[in-house]
């Protein structure tokens, strides 16, 4: 009775979304932000908009990430689909492995005339959404990397010098016994943990997450996560939330709420965290690269990225497509870039964009904004580095969490937990590649 | 002993029945096929393409201990809520049936928490039993109690029960009081001038009497928590932390559109379909028995 009022709300809500009516080709844009973000992709769009007068694009938000995946598989099947659909970096190996379902954007740009050139936008990006041969089938939007955020403020209260080196997790550990003795009550604290603390922490120490090239190469690829590498982390943080030194707050990003409001010391979480923390923080910040084992390797690799990309759908006609060329080609540009990295703490996807930001003196200004851009790109990625191409991969991380959630409570030893993590994630691999055959 | 009115043709009773005949068809038998026949494929997510799996789907899951342990959460998760809401509720119907006046000042507080959507509940109760900054987890903090249902198990099931029982107190009391009301009183006053005191006469005559409501009350309740509290479970908990609150139909939600597998998704509508249908011949076979109209 009251889901069917509230359903009866959500869909009257939806009828009376204002339809610009001109005779302009519209261009259908889902996608997954709210807040500061939300407010920014609307600059785009408007700006898009008033940019040219042949076509516009109505953007529309459908909840969180898996929520916008999911309301446009559901679009698609019900034929109701909209030009571009935004998916997160997770979601990446079902879009790949749905022909037919979309456009890639190499064609689209083909097909629109607009102007792109493939190598302007940034390796490390771009590979992840790129065929192994070449080809690109989404075009990256926003990419971030996780980095080390430090509460200065929090150091010093606890007697620790804010300058510590934290270079490595062996460091990081010294230094969450200091804040701990210095009575801080929440040293360390994270944001997706799986993203972070495995899959990022994998690439970083060159280890892989998955066989197959971390999927690259194959759909038959299974996990890796229990290797001796990140056991060895994940037991080193089970033992900091046994001591109260790593305090766990949830599966995504509420850690992020702590942080903000000063009550953490150390946290870790994506670049694009800039946004949120630049404006609400009212103690003295630093970004950090993100931490390493020395035990495990003498010198990082890259990190790999997190974030979304936009699909372009199949379903539609070629002069609507052509405005989807048009607008993909517009939020390429160096100035919507960067601007929006600027803005956001999210990678500049081309290369341009970076250095144009360079040449504004946005990093001399704000230190520490680029060391996301230098931890991604400083060395050419490896196997183990270029991304994650698994498939279920939502539901994965899922597993992984709970297992993970395991750990902090002391109910599993990292071995058990991530052992039982690779059975259960193989399992899912398996239904995918029979799946998609 | 049967009396029965019966109609003379067949056209008046089956345009009698077309309305809850096609409103099934529409919502019930269409969808319930339609789960059916994929529960026996694995399609891709976009519907381009499906694998025929025969019974695979059903194997696949009653393979996964994970699955399996839901069936005993689910029975765990709907026996507390059931309790949880009727008890209470029973209790305060009581009370508010021996009130003189102010009455209708009661019965009106008491059915608020009704009009407040299960998702919406699940948001309030998440608030104040925050492990960081909720109030409730606050106070046991002071009290030397470490809250965190985000990561015991324990104290996330009881959160979700809570939560999830927490408006249905108001619908039963509702039934619980009309039902007292309709107690008749010269049956009571006889008992009181034998000499038995209130609680012996609540569970000697009002209790038995109150049986059809109750009965009712328990079917209705069970499948509330089956069906209907998705939404506190999908805002406290998401199901976590290690699945211990991963009731049954939250699966069927979680893997269908999560994680897209719709085959292993359908497949559970149809384990959950029989489960219920099993449940249903139960309460009536052998519970309704016992209750006295």
């Amino acid at each position: 009775m009251k889901n069917s009022l509230l359903a009866g709300l959500a869909l009257s809500g939806t009828l009376l979304t204002p339809v610009t009516a001109s005779a302009a080709t519209e261009i259908e844009f889902w996608h997954a932000f709210t807040g500061r973000l939300g407010e920014l992709v609307t600059a785009q769009v408007d700006e898009f908009n008033a940019s040219q007068s042949d076509y516009v694009v109505v953007e529309s938000h459908k909840g969180n990430y898996s929520e916008t995946l999911n309301a446009g598989i559901a679009a698609f099947r019900a034929s109701e689909q909209p030009h571009i659909l935004m998916v997160f970096e997770v979601g990446t190996a079902t879009m790949m492995s749905a022909k037919g379902a979309i456009k890639p954007v190499h064609e689209v740009m083909a097909e629109s005339g607009a102007d792109f050139d493939p190598s302007a936008y940034i390796g490390s990006v771009k590979g992840y959404y790129t065929t192994t041969d070449g080809e690109m089938l989404s075009l990256p939007f926003n990419s971030s990397t996780p980095v080390l955020w430090v509460n200065r403020d929090a150091m010093s209260a606890a007697g620790v010098d804010p300058d510590t080196d934290m270079s490595t997790w062996e460091q990081v550990s010294d230094v969450l016994d200091a804040l701990k003795a210095g009575g801080e009550e929440c040293p360390l604290v994270t944001a997706w943990q799986s993203w972070i603390h495995l899959e990022n922490f994998s690439a970083y120490h060159d280890v892989p997450f998955a066989t197959k090239d971390n999927g690259f190469a194959g759909l038959d690829t299974e996990l890796s996560l229990n290797g001796p590498a990140q056991v060895a982390h994940l037991t080193a943080m089970g033992e900091w939330a046994k001591d109260g030194k790593f305090i766990y707050t949830g599966r995504r990003n509420e850690g992020g709420a702590n942080f903000r409001a000063g009550e953490c010391a150390l946290f870790t979480e994506s670049s694009a965290g800039y946004a949120g923390i630049s404006s609400e923080a009212d103690f003295e910040f630093e970004v950090r690269p993100l931490p390493y084992w020395k035990a495990v390797t003498e010198e990082p690799q890259n990190t790999i990225i997190g974030g979304a990309s936009l699909w372009v759908l199949e379903g539609h006609e070629a002069e609507e497509y052509k405005g989807v060329g048009e607008f993909l080609s517009f939020l390429s540009t160096s100035n919507v870039q960067a601007s929006w990295h600027q803005n956001t703490g999210y990678l500049p996807i081309t290369l341009e964009a970076g250095a144009l930001t360079k040449s504004q003196g946005f990093y001399d200004k704000n230190p520490g904004t680029d060391i996301a851009v230098i931890q991604m790109t400083a060395k050419q990625p490896t196997p183990n580095s270029k991304g994650l191409r698994l498939g279920s991969f939502d539901q994965i991380r899922g597993i992984i969490d709970e297992e993970l959630e395991a750990i902090w409570s002391g109910d599993k030893t990292a071995q058990e937990a991530m052992d039982s993590a690779k059975e259960r994630g193989d399992t899912l691999l398996r239904r995918f590649e029979s799946a998609n055959k | 002993m049967d009396k029965r009115v019966t109609f003379r043709g067949w056209i008046l009773p089956l345009l009698l029945i077309a309305p809850q005949v096609l409103i099934s068809a529409v919502f019930f038998f269409y969808p319930a096929t339609q789960a059916i026949w994929q529960s026996l494929f694995i399609p891709d997510p976009f519907g381009l393409s499906a694998q025929f799996v025969g019974f695979g789907n059903f194997e696949f899951l009653l393979g996964d201990k994970f699955y399996r342990a839901s069936f005993l959460t689910t029975a765990v998760f709907s026996i507390l809520v059931t309790l949880c809401s009727m008890v209470p509720a029973l209790f305060l119907a009581v009370l508010a049936d021996r009130l003189i006046k102010g009455s209708g000042v009661y019965r009106t507080l008491l059915i608020w928490p009704y009009a407040v959507a299960p998702a919406v509940a699940g948001v309030l109760w998440l608030f104040m039993f925050n492990t960081r900054v909720g109030v409730v987890s606050w106070y046991l903090g002071q009290l030397g109690y470490d809250w965190n249902h985000v990561l015991n198990g324990g104290e996330a099931m009881g959160l979700v029960v809570v939560a999830s029982a927490w408006g249905r107190i108001s619908y039963n009391f509702l039934f619980f009081f009309a039902a007292l009301q309709s107690v008749p009183r010269s049956v009571i006053e006889a008992a009181a001038i034998d000499g038995a005191r209130f609680w012996r006469r609540f569970f000697t005559i009002v209790l038995p009497l109150l049986s059809p409501t109750t009965f009712f009350l328990l079917v209705v309740n069970i499948v509330y928590a089956f069906f209907e509290t998705f939404g506190v479970i999908h805002t406290i908990t998401a199901g976590g932390p290690q699945q211990t609150t991963t009731i049954l139909v939250y699966k069927v939600f979680s893997d269908g559109f999560v994680g897209q597998d719709l085959g292993s998704s359908s497949a559970q509508s149809v384990i959950l379909l029989i489960v219920v249908g099993l449940l249903t011949v139960v309460q009536f076979k052998y519970i309704e028995k016992r209750v006295h109209y």
